[in-house]
């Protein structure tokens, strides 16, 4: 019997698993199981271009039709598993027969945190995960639209900066008293303030949403003991691991699915890659990471040991956003502690903020700044030591940094 | 999906050949990708923020793409074993001038 890998999750560690499975010689069946009705695609593009207009759908997907049926993966969409069971080796699915591997791989993703305070079930309230989110987003993104955001973190932002784009009255609504507190520096959260801002977004720093109101549907927020009117609300407050299955199934889990560097969970026959996993981090400690970055390597490493041939990952993490004209991309993890340098002003929006510990480049957050991001990437993964006050020296081409 | 495709050659660094119908509109490096051309490895989904896109312009071709912005610029400058006709194929809108262009591809994009 050939042997068979069963994948939960077709996003987009789903997909690059199916891919390097193949691109590794794996010869044997393949099943690749979705919640969701559509083929596996990108997420990034649902909170920019795509809600904006100006990438249509079809530009989302990941790989052509043809690909699943030309790789051999059986693609099983509209399909949920209810359970594992480990010691037949069967995914146990919602509707339908169960499905037998010899191998799995979870790639399960994450969920939406639902805001939980009342009317949060309202008609109005919106969420961004998926296309299914962003079309009825879209449906209603009229010019003029009061649109509340509860959350200003990447996707409450990259949403408020579309909806300013297209008109709407925009506010922010964050319990934290900067913008994007958990992602970035407080450098780059003044300066993203004060571009959201100068684009007409409203900010409200340290305002905890308490209530959603409206009778039939949203017709205000309460924050901060205020009413604000509001037609809109789209809730951004962050996302949780889908780590349930492999919980219930008895594998190792700490908000996520505890795997080691080769993606393996506890038990031989199962790895897990993704949004979903807590792994071992390139500074050697228990991370979860949320990026396209890790869904793709820790993929790749999980195809890898799962034929046999596993290889340590370590890779350095790496982010992007786009507000606006502004290009943000960061490379490594930075922490509070971190000693901070900047490089360039801000003023000329093009300028980067290094992370040095213990002398060592940790982490680099460059906005239109490809030169910083790309050498300081490089530089965090070899843990560079640089002086700060040569790393804040433009006179000094980022280039020559690495030399 | 978008009606009119323009036809863009691209040519494996071992010599295989693709010729493939993109959409009017779409980036070179979604033509690609999307037709599974390998060679072209495009982690991030076309952001230009990860310089894994990277092709060969045929030199015919070189004078009729629009030139290259900043950002595409410096990316560039730290793709591997880049030339002076490279170019990040996600920054390439296929449009009517650009019908029959033919794209080489590195050997790695890593």
């Amino acid at each position: 019997m050939p042997e068979k890998i069963v994948i939960i999750g077709a996003g987009q560690a789903g997909a690059q698993a199916v891919q390097s499975l193949r691109a590794e010689g794996f010869g044997g069946g393949i099943t690749l199981i979705g919640e969701e009705s559509w083929p596996p695609y990108q997420r990034p593009p649902l909170s920019k271009a795509y809600l904006l207009g100006q990438f249509e759908r079809p530009r989302l997907f990941l790989k052509p039709d043809s690909f699943y049926a030309e790789a051999g993966c059986e693609l099983r969409l509209n399909a949920r598993a209810r359970a594992i069971h480990r010691a037949e080796r069967l995914v146990e699915m919602e509707s339908g027969p169960s499905i037998a591997y010899d191998k799995l791989l979870l790639a399960t993703g994450t969920r939406v945190r639902k805001l939980t305070c009342p009317g949060a079930e309202l008609p109005g309230v919106h969420y961004l995960r998926g296309i299914d989110d962003v079309d009825a987003l879209q449906a209603v993104f009229q010019s003029g639209a009061r649109l509340a955001v509860v959350g200003g973190g990447y996707i409450g932002l990259e949403v408020a900066a579309v909806a300013a784009k297209r008109g709407l009255d925009v506010t922010v609504f964050e319990a934290m008293d900067r913008l994007m507190a958990r992602a970035v520096s407080p450098q780059l959260s003044a300066f993203y303030a004060a571009e959201h801002a100068k684009a007409g977004v409203k900010l409200m720093l340290r305002t905890g949403v308490e209530a959603i109101q409206g009778t039939d549907r949203v017709e205000g927020i309460r924050a901060g003991g205020t009413v604000y009117p509001a037609d809109i609300v789209l809730v951004g407050i962050g996302v949780l691991a889908n780590d349930d299955l492999a919980r219930v199934a008895g594998l190792g889990c700490e908000d996520g699915i505890i795997v080691d560097k080769n993606a393996r969970t506890g038990d031989a026959h199962i790895w897990a890659a993704g949004d979903c996993t807590r792994h071992v981090g390139h500074e050697g400690h228990a991370i979860r990471l949320e990026c396209v970055q890790n869904a793709i390597d820790q993929a790749k490493h999980a195809a890898l040991a799962m034929v046999g041939r596993p290889k340590d990952y370590s890779e350095v993490p790496w982010f992007w956003s786009d507000q606006y004209d502004l290009k943000l991309q960061i490379a490594g993890l930075a922490r509070p502690t971190d000693m901070i340098v900047q490089r360039g002003d801000p003023a000329n929006r093009k300028f980067a903020v290094f992370h040095l510990r213990d002398g060592a480049v940790a982490a680099v957050e460059a906005v239109n700044a490809a030169p910083e991001y790309m050498i300081g990437k490089k530089l965090v993964a070899e843990g560079r030591r640089i002086a700060p006050e040569r790393l804040a020296d433009l006179s000094v081409p980022m280039k020559q940094m690495a030399a | 999906m978008a009606a009119k495709t323009i036809t863009v050659t691209y040519i494996e660094d071992g010599g295989k050949e693709h010729r493939i119908a993109v959409p009017e509109g779409w980036s070179l490096m979604e033509g690609a990708v999307k037709h599974l051309v390998p060679g072209i490895d495009a982690d991030c989904g076309g952001a230009c923020a990860c310089a894994t896109c990277q092709v060969f312009v045929d030199p015919a071709w070189e004078d009729k793409l629009a030139p290259k912005s900043d950002m595409e610029e410096t990316m560039l400058d730290f793709a591997p074993e880049t030339k002076p006709n490279s170019r990040l194929s996600c920054q390439i809108a296929a449009t009517p001038d650009l019908d029959g262009i033919v794209l080489r591809l590195p050997k790695s994009q890593h």
